[in-house]
């Protein structure tokens, strides 16, 4: 199969489109056609794309099963994966059947609920395959929309401010990244992004407004996609939508959310920011580490304080994401491995949280973790499944959470010791509030009245999280199943960036000199 | 020579002559009764026109000693100004009958203007651009004001008429200062003086003054004040009209006057021009938040754009012009669309322009709602609807011009602008039920105009038709 990517990115988006013009009524035979049929493309899409990983060659640190085509306004339509997006795909294939399976109970507007999602995941795949920067451009923004509308029509009780507040921030950063693709077309003739990662930006610094900018071109552009991708991942001070977007999101809207949409910025750092702009990126690392080790320890101290449990994985999804980001901008081995090992382990783990808040949330409509506890007497196999996942968000050995964790705290030590030293300090506070959230739900006397008649999950509930579980535990103890894939592609990533950075540290030199 | 000239402005002299026969034939027969077929047969005429203009033109040709020019950028507009009239002029003859206001000098009104724009975008020379604006004004003013009976819709005529006459007035005072500095009326007169470096004091009033009308013709901020008070007093087919084809016009007027007269003097008008750009998108983007009332919202909603189409024609580039046509064709496209929902508009029979009587709309005719839902994303540029790519293409004509002080604020300004259109697409889809939900009726032609521009928005990410290559033979005509 020669275009294997597009086949896959848009399998959903063709069966958003039979769904959407061939699916009539709102009986309860559509709705359960509507639910069959997202569930069957989605596992399609998923059992497709492991074509695409097998196909892979872990060698080659390029792009590969590249797809082009000639597209509008001298643009073009090229897809492709290297180490660093594959695994994405992957995870994004993976992550959807299981929220189509958490979404069986929804009964309000089934179709569109399930185009909805169907269209957000071509999108989502679209982000990680582009190789042309509008066409990332617009897979990256146009997910917006059905998020917008995920949220807004199928959310909780304050959803429309949740909704407007997601859609306005994430838009603001992005036009903003617009403004600098656009300003990277017009001064490298081109939108092909491995062609713009060999090209050199400038980066002599000047004055704009009066404001002197070292590193010049490069780091402006630096700074436009940062916003983007720092709100998108989202980076502390600009994480206020998330909580509001998590608590007030359907289950199904949260576990993308939490478990593929955050890692766009991420990745964004990755494709963007450190190949295309290494100068920029190296005069703003010091501020990113510390915004990084800052979002580590505030979130968490705020995660702690939380009465909806929702808000609270939200914040340390915030803070797992500040390890996330450390990584990328220690800009080493370990730093970037880690990174991208801890973006697809919390891809699994806040997933499989946010699942397991729908559980209980399906059989008592409510988030406050108040309202519970003692649910280990009612619902063992709940409590077992609950701990795991706990367990693997602290950053237990053993569990997926942990090689992330220790991978980027290693890479940014080699870099910076006071900001590692810092963040170290969030692992605690991370056992803290998990332990302490699992304490107050699960643990202690059933004497709510309420409770009392809970039963426990469910074979579908047992089904979402059996791969889940499986991809937790295999990745904790064998990591290398990631490292081997990404580990060609990080390792050009960073030899370029070094290559890159000492160039211009030489030509700094030279003009010095004269 | 005169025969050559005559076959040159041949097409406008049809449209002339039909208006003017129609005009007699209805006068001396059964008067309205006439008025559907009318609307009909006019609509016709300008789509075959349009049809004749956009396959049988070819190469520059000037007629009357350089005061008519037919080139690809004329023939680009004028395709746009009759196909767009010719829409608004079908969606609009069943309300207009419903509300009897179908008198037959609608459609020759509309026809006559659509022949003032014509001449205007072919315009070679001051008096024939003066010619061109006021026939198309005038007709304009007249239409503003059909309904005679509501004091909305003469104050919104009325309003229009003092206004315009006023931008008139600045127009042809500048257009006498050029004159009297340059010593010819003719554009190719004027860029010679310009060019040969001849730039008095007394030139660069009289073209500041030229700007000044034409800014009020495309409805710049600060010349915009009329703008939302018409578009919500006149009759609704007529606001779809005024945002449709005379902005086309006037911007295609804006874009000929600076390129062909002044095309060598891109940096003592681009200021100015940036300057209007950015007030009309923080303006239109800032003022849209408040209205409730959906016409007003799009007036403020075509200030914007007109706002982002003025970044094409600041940049003073071929790159520019292109993005500008581009988005004036897709500015049109997707006004055509969510006009025609405007029009389905009502209850009881009375027309809704209230965004408050949308809530929870989705739940009684999803699939209108989602083709407004396309609309609105579109307009608010939101990849991967068109509208995205129409701003794109004005953003990289802007930054590659070395606007990109004005590029990051367009950015900025269509974030506060996404505001609104969503607000539209939440009343509809998730906004608490309304007691007293709008009726939507929709006529065939209605339908296909909503559906159709919802989904042009989405197929010409995949196919644009041939507008884009002949935005760029068309720009490349301009800007030599």
């Amino acid at each position: 199969m020669d275009n294997i990517l597009s086949i896959v990115t848009f399998i959903p988006a063709i069966a958003a489109g039979i769904l959407a013009l061939f699916l009539h009524g709102d009986d309860a035979a559509a709705q359960r056609n509507a639910k069959w049929i997202a569930l069957l493309a989605t596992t399609v899409t998923f059992l497709v794309s492991i074509g695409i990983y097998t196909g892979f060659d872990p060698s080659n640190p390029g792009f590969q099963m590249v797809e082009e085509g000639e597209w509008l306004m001298g643009l073009k339509y090229k897809m492709g994966v290297d180490g660093i997006s594959v695994l994405f795909v992957l995870l994004t294939t993976f992550i959807m059947p299981l929220t189509i399976l958490a979404s069986w109970n929804v009964t309000d507007r089934v179709k569109e609920y399930m185009v909805a999602f169907l269209l957000l995941e071509t999108l989502m795949l679209g982000v990680f395959m582009a190789l042309d920067l509008v066409l990332f451009y617009l897979f990256f923004e146009a997910g917006l929309i059905p998020m917008f509308l995920i949220i807004g029509i199928w959310g909780g009780k304050d959803r429309v401010y949740a909704s407007f507040k997601f859609f306005l921030y994430t838009f603001l950063g992005s036009v903003l990244m617009l403004v600098a693709m656009v300003a990277m077309y017009a001064d490298a003739g081109t939108t092909d992004i491995e062609a713009l990662m060999t090209h050199q930006f400038s980066s002599e610094s000047f004055s704009v407004l009066g404001i002197y900018v070292v590193g010049g071109m490069q780091t402006l552009m630096f700074l436009a996609f940062f916003a983007s991708f720092a709100v998108k991942m989202p980076m502390w001070p600009v994480h206020t939508w998330l909580p509001d977007a998590h608590v007030q999101a359907p289950t199904a809207g949260s576990v993308v959310l939490a478990a593929i949409l955050l890692k766009m910025g991420g990745y964004g750092f990755l494709r963007f920011s450190l190949p295309m702009f290494p100068v920029g990126s190296a005069v703003m690392t010091d501020l990113v580490l510390w915004m990084s080790a800052i979002a580590v320890v505030y979130t968490s101290l705020v995660a702690l304080v939380q009465e909806d449990m929702k808000k609270l994985i939200a914040y340390s999804s915030v803070a797992h994401m500040g390890f996330v980001t450390m990584g990328i901008f220690a800009a080493n081995q370990q730093g970037i491995d880690g990174a991208i090992f801890q973006m697809l382990s919390h891809g699994f783990i806040s997933a499989a949280l946010f699942l397991c808040v729908g559980v209980i949330y399906d059989r008592m409509h409510t988030r406050d973790i108040e309202a519970y506890g003692g649910l280990v007497i009612r619902m063992p196999a709940y409590a077992l499944v609950f701990m795991l996942f706990t367990m693997a968000n602290v950053g237990l050995p053993g569990t997926s959470g942990f090689i992330g964790e220790f991978l980027t705290l290693m890479g940014a030590f080699q870099v910076n010791t006071w900001v590692t030293a810092v963040a170290a300090t969030g692992v605690i506070f991370s056992a803290g509030y998990a332990l302490w959230l699992y304490r107050r739900v699960v643990f202690g006397d059933l004497i709510k009245e309420s409770l009392k008649a809970m039963t426990d999950m469910s074979s579908r509930e047992r089904l979402i999280f059996a791969p889940l579980i499986v991809m937790t535990i295999l990745l904790g103890v064998y990591p290398s199943l990631v490292t081997d894939v990404i580990g060609q592609s990080t390792a050009a990533l960073i030899s370029n960036y070094d290559t890159a950075l000492a160039a211009a540290e030489a030509a700094t030199q030279t003009a010095a000199s004269h | 020579m005169i025969q050559a000239d005559l076959t040159i402005i041949l097409p406008e002299i049809i449209l002339a002559l039909y208006a003017m026969a129609a005009l007699l034939g209805a006068v001396y027969t059964t008067k309205d009764g006439l008025a559907p077929l009318l609307v009909w047969t006019t609509a016709g005429l300008m789509a075959l026109l349009a049809i004749w203009i956009a396959t049988q033109g070819e190469g520059t040709n000037v007629a009357f000693n350089g005061m008519f020019v037919d080139d690809g950028f004329a023939r680009f507009a004028k395709v746009a100004i009759l196909l767009s009239a010719g829409a608004v002029l079908v969606m609009s003859q069943e309300y207009m009958a419903r509300r009897d206001l179908l008198r037959f000098e609608y459609p020759l009104l509309v026809a006559l203007a659509a022949v003032g724009m014509m001449m205007m975008v072919s315009a070679g020379d001051l008096m024939s651009l003066y010619m061109g604006l006021e026939l198309q004004s005038l007709s304009l003013y007249v239409v503003a004001a059909l309904r005679r009976d509501s004091a909305k819709s003469t104050e919104a005529g009325l309003k229009y008429f003092v206004l315009g006459a006023l931008s008139s007035g600045l127009l042809l005072y500048g257009a006498s200062l050029v004159y009297g500095f340059t010593g010819t009326t003719l554009f190719s007169g004027i860029i010679t003086t310009v060019q040969a470096g001849d730039v008095s004091i007394g030139l660069l009033f009289g073209l500041i003054f030229m700007i000044s009308g034409l800014a009020f013709k495309v409805s710049a901020v600060p010349f915009h004040m009329w703008t939302p008070d018409v578009y919500e007093g006149s009759p609704t087919p007529i606001t779809a009209f005024f945002a449709t084809a005379p902005k086309v016009a006037a911007m295609a007027l804006f874009a000929r006057l600076m390129h062909d007269a002044f095309g060598g003097i891109v940096k003592d008008w681009q200021q100015v021009i940036v300057l209007l750009s950015v007030l009309s998108m923080l303006l239109g983007a800032v003022a849209a938040i408040g209205q409730r009332d959906i016409k007003r919202l799009m007036a403020f909603s075509s200030i914007a754009h007109m706002g982002y189409a003025l970044i094409g024609l600041a940049a003073g580039t071929e790159l520019g012009i292109k993005a500008m046509l581009m988005y004036l064709a897709i500015y049109v496209t997707m006004n055509i669309g969510t006009f025609a929902f405007i029009l389905m508009m009502e209850r009881d029979g009375k027309p809704i322009t209230d965004i408050d009587a949308l809530r929870q709309y989705s739940k009684r005719d999803p699939g209108k709602a989602l083709a407004v839902l396309i609309l609105m994303f579109s307009l608010a540029g939101v990849p991967p609807m068109l509208g995205f790519f129409a701003k794109f293409g004005v953003w990289q004509a802007g930054v590659s011009a070395g606007l990109t002080g004005l590029v990051i604020v367009s950015a900025i300004a269509s974030v506060i602008g996404a505001f609104y259109y969503l607000r539209i697409v939440f009343y509809m889809y998730f906004g608490a039920e309304n007691e007293e939900p709008i009726e939507t009726r929709s006529t065939p032609v209605l339908w296909v105009a909503l559906m159709g521009s919802a989904a042009l928005m989405l197929v010409g990410i995949f196919y644009q038709f041939g507008v884009e290559g002949a935005a760029a033979a068309a720009a490349a005509t301009l800007v030599n």
